[in-house]
């Protein structure tokens, strides 16, 4: 069903019917997908601060959502939380900001 | 804050309380859930615990609180009623009593209680919320004199998430509630595990990771040493339950706890091993069961003075679907994670 926005909250439940016309790939998505986040080197507290990070540095409105209740689920707080968006916004605010070398370069290569 | 009864608040009554969780919704029941789970009906087996809840009498107003307690609560067990638990436990076997409230010692008999339950050579637990420890000022020397395992609640290891559901200043007051434990014995020689529990309408996290931040932090700020940590699940009743419903969670939750169901924490609820007597002498299989009125049922005694051990031993349990807080994720019970 189509909505007046793009984004529609209860369509998170859909994703599964991603996987519906491509069932091998959805399953070797979910193994993956549920390997990444369990406990290794890292917490599974740490891993959700990071997707939560990431979620916010593609700007996906329903990874937004799930990870901000991983988060809080792993026993994160809400300066953790918090600081982890900081983070996203720091590397892509600097990400902007380090092509200022390749505009000087570019500038210095044809200005007098 | 006020209790929802000061404040005649709907859901002060447990059959709105009832009404509103038994409701039609998608989320089956629970009983049915563990029939589709290829469950038996729950069933009690052996009686390890005796969970005395003493009053609703509370020096806190907590957010969350399943008891609806307060300092405008007035109910409390009586010395006649106190007197029907320790005959029940003269003629049996269970080897623990788990104090609870409100905050239990502010009735004013739980000090008798403790020690003629010690001279009945049973263990004791009290479950209490730290800043009592500063309104009577020798309780905590009377907890370690006489031996008793402290459960104590704190919902997070920084102040802001504690004070937001506990009420302010809670936090500070607490540490220095451990402190004081600590410098008895506690955490040491004497028993001292903490309560987690969500500051939300969202699942505990795992209580091994948890454990391990609360020591490390708890530690590293302020030199507190414990032994476990207990995470328990919010459980949809009373003043979480008027949360829930005030923030427009209710049914997200519900769900949330349905769809978390896990048949692996099923036998090791805690209702299956524990009779609970509420502060006028009932019998329930839980504290949550006592709040909600859902008195032990088919056929089981139903007050202390008709305490038979070998009965309740075998009784079914009466549930709802408040009983998927018990059972989602890694389970909860009063000693935590059962799965």
């Amino acid at each position: 069903m189509a909505h007046d926005s793009y984004y529609h909250a209860p369509d998170l439940a859909k994703f599964p019917d991603v996987g519906k016309d491509a069932p091998e790939l959805w399953n070797k998505f979910l193994g993956w997908y549920g390997a990444v986040f369990a406990e290794g080197a890292l917490s599974e507290r740490e891993k959700a601060l990071i997707a939560l990070a990431v979620a916010h540095s593609v700007q996906c409105p329903y990874c937004i959502d799930a990870y901000t209740t991983a988060c809080l689920e792993k026993g994160s707080n809400l300066e953790q939380m918090t600081e982890a968006v900081h983070v996203a916004a720091a590397i892509r605010g600097g990400a902007s900001l380090v092509h200022g070398v390749q505009m000087r370069n570019a500038a210095g290569k044809v200005k007098m | 804050m006020q209790s929802l009864l000061r404040r005649a608040h709907p859901l002060s009554s447990t059959a709105e309380q009832v009404k509103l969780l038994e409701g039609d919704r998608a989320v089956p029941a629970f009983a049915a859930k563990l029939k589709e789970a290829g469950l038996p009906a729950l069933a009690a087996g052996a009686l390890d615990v005796m969970q005395v809840n003493v009053g609703k009498l509370c020096n806190q107003t907590c957010r969350h609180c399943h008891v609806d307690a307060g300092p405008d609560r007035t109910e409390v067990m009586t010395r006649e009623t106190f007197e029907l638990c320790l005959a029940a436990l003269r003629k049996s076997s269970i080897p623990t009593v788990d104090i609870t409230g409100g905050a239990p010692e502010l009735n004013p008999d739980f000090r008798w209680f403790v020690t003629e339950v010690k001279k009945l050579g049973r263990h004791v637990m009290d479950r209490c919320n730290l800043t009592i420890l500063d309104v009577q000022k020798d309780l905590a020397e009377f907890l370690a004199a006489n031996e008793v395992e402290i459960i104590a609640s704190l919902p997070y290891w920084s102040g802001k998430d504690t004070d937001a559901q506990r009420g302010a200043g809670v936090f500070d007051r607490s540490i220095a509630g451990l402190k004081r434990l600590n410098a008895l014995g506690y955490g040491g020689r004497l028993k001292l595990n903490l309560v987690y529990n969500p500051a939300g309408a969202y699942l505990p996290a795992s209580q091994k990771s948890l454990e391990r931040d609360f020591k490390r932090e708890l530690q590293r700020r302020h030199g507190i040493t414990f032994h476990s940590l207990y995470t328990i699940t919010n459980m949809p009743i009373s003043r979480f339950l008027e949360f829930l419903a005030d923030t427009g969670n209710f049914e997200a939750y519900i769900e949330k706890l349905a769809n978390a169901f896990n048949p692996a924490a099923v036998p090791a609820v805690m209702c299956r091993s524990m009779i609970s007597v509420g502060w006028d002498g009932r019998l329930f299989d839980c504290d949550f069961n006592q709040m909600l009125d859902l008195e032990t049922g088919f056929g089981a005694p139903r007050h202390i003075r008709d305490f038979d051990e070998a009965a309740l031993a075998k009784r079914r349990i009466v549930t709802g679907r408040h009983c998927y807080g018990c059972t989602a994720g890694a389970g909860s019970s009063c000693g935590g994670a059962t799965a």
